[in-house]
């Protein structure tokens, strides 16, 4: 079973332009309620594969979308 | 019926709003982005579509820039109320609606120098004392982009040059053209464009924007309202992040839903096929009310770039006569009086009176304006 990782947004409007630009580079991301012990800026974190943790990391950095920390599952 | 009262609020709203509307409410129904649940991400993701949809139409450098807000007024308040310091120069235009000289009035009695611009009874701005007015190097530059009276286009690109060369920010109240006139907020050099989605772009009242150019940080505007935004839960102070920060308190879901069905509506269609339709109706009602003996038209030429709006009075007659005739006899809709912009009645000269206005709309057809021209004469003669 592969990890996933959590990537964690300033803002819902982050999390959801963020869900677009990682749908459109082919990389599977779900929106689910920000885990409490990992943060309480934003009610809305993605969950994506860690395997492709550095494929996200890029397509985020490409689209000027700031992230306020990936963690690891 | 005849609707000719578009420039007070569109009407009828294509059927793809209503049901985007309908949708949100029976279907998505969560709180946009608050509560992580299914529900609460599908109506987030239904809000970002509708930013990305504004972005996209007013080509804005990044749909998170784009502060979702209930009317261009509340847009113009957040700009105004939330960039302007005691001290500040603030450049006008003696044609402006009460959206923005109010809290320019009011900023004024906390200590803003606001120099208010002349424009001639056509509606043009004098060029002569603009450059004087820059002179005074302004902090911002607050400009109507079509009169909701006569409906003149302000040369936005050629005035914002200007104001950039002084150092000035450039905000647009496009309350009049967003969806009727093709705006471009990068070439015509906009910083803040503050729009209203209940008229031209054929969305619900109670939403609109403002759209924030990358030449204003996110630190130059202090919010207008403070709240909750589902970000940042731990502090008690306004998030500094857009558009968090300039969006406190729930949004209107449904009314953003429609407002994007309402882009796409625009889009689908071709903003330029929408603007050569009521182009030519409009130029048809400007000649034909020039024709009538005992009217007199304010505003541009025929032929001449404007809003598809017009502005008339009839002598010997009040325009609140007009207006209830038009209503009551011939089944017109239009509106009457100051239109909430005495400022710009004074300027043409129709101040305290104010004017008849008629303005067209993507669904109005031929025959009704030369229905509402048959009856203006009609009125005129009697």
């Amino acid at each position: 079973m592969s990890d996933y990782g959590v990537v964690l947004f300033h803002t819902t409007s982050a999390a959801f332009a963020a869900e677009k630009v990682l749908k459109k580079a082919g990389l599977e991301c779900r929106l689910i309620p920000t885990p409490r012990d990992l943060s309480s800026d934003c009610g809305v974190a993605a969950e994506v594969n860690w395997d492709c943790i550095e494929a996200v990391r890029n397509a985020l950095e490409t689209a000027g979308i700031d992230t306020e920390g990936i963690h690891k599952l | 019926m005849i609707y000719l009262d578009h420039p007070a609020t569109s009407w009828p709203k294509p059927p793809e709003v209503i049901r985007a509307i309908v949708e949100f409410l029976e279907v998505t129904g969560g709180n946009p982005g608050r509560s992580g649940h299914s529900l609460s991400v599908a109506a987030g993701r239904t809000v970002y579509e509708t930013r990305e949809a504004l972005a996209r139409f007013f080509n804005a450098p990044d749909p998170l820039r784009i502060i979702l807000t209930h009317n261009a007024t509340h847009a113009l308040n957040i700009a105004l109320q939330g960039i302007l310091k005691p001290g500040d120069v603030v450049v006008t235009t003696g044609i402006e609606h009460n959206s923005v000289m109010r809290p320019l009035r009011a900023l004024e009695k906390l200590g803003i120098n606001l120099q208010v611009v002349p424009c001639d009874m056509t509606g043009a701005i004098d060029m002569e004392s603009y450059h004087c007015a820059l002179d005074l190097k302004p902090r911002l530059v607050v400009l109507t982009h079509a009169s909701n009276v006569v409906g003149r286009i302000m040369p936005i690109d050629r005035l914002a040059m200007l104001a950039h060369e002084v150092g000035a920010l450039v905000l647009v109240d496009a309350a009049q053209t967003g969806g009727v006139v093709p705006i471009d907020v990068q070439a015509m050099s906009i910083d803040l464009l503050a729009f209203t989605g209940h008229k031209g772009l054929q969305g619900p009242p109670g939403t609109g924007g403002l759209v924030i150019g990358t030449s204003v940080a996110s630190g130059d505007i202090e919010p207008f309202i403070y709240g909750g935004t589902g970000s940042n839960s731990a502090t008690e102070e306004q998030p500094a992040i857009l558009p968090d920060k300039l969006e406190g308190g729930t949004l209107n879901g449904p009314g953003i839903a429609g407002l994007g069905a309402a882009i796409k509506w625009i889009e689908d269609r071709g903003i330029y096929a929408i603007k050569a339709h009521h182009e030519e109706l409009i130029n048809l009602l400007v000649s034909g009310l020039a024709d009538v003996p005992g009217v007199t038209v304010y505003g541009p030429q025929p032929g001449e770039d404007r809003a598809p709006l017009v502005s008339f009075t009839v002598k010997d007659k009040k325009v609140s006569d007009v207006g209830l005739r038009l209503d009551r006899d011939f089944g017109i809709l239009c509106r009457v009086g100051l239109h909430c912009a005495p400022a710009a009645h004074r300027t043409l000269g129709t101040f305290p009176e104010g004017t008849v206005r008629f303005g067209v709309g993507p669904m109005t057809t031929r025959d009704e304006i030369e229905q509402a021209l048959s009856a203006v004469a009609r009125i005129a003669q009697e």
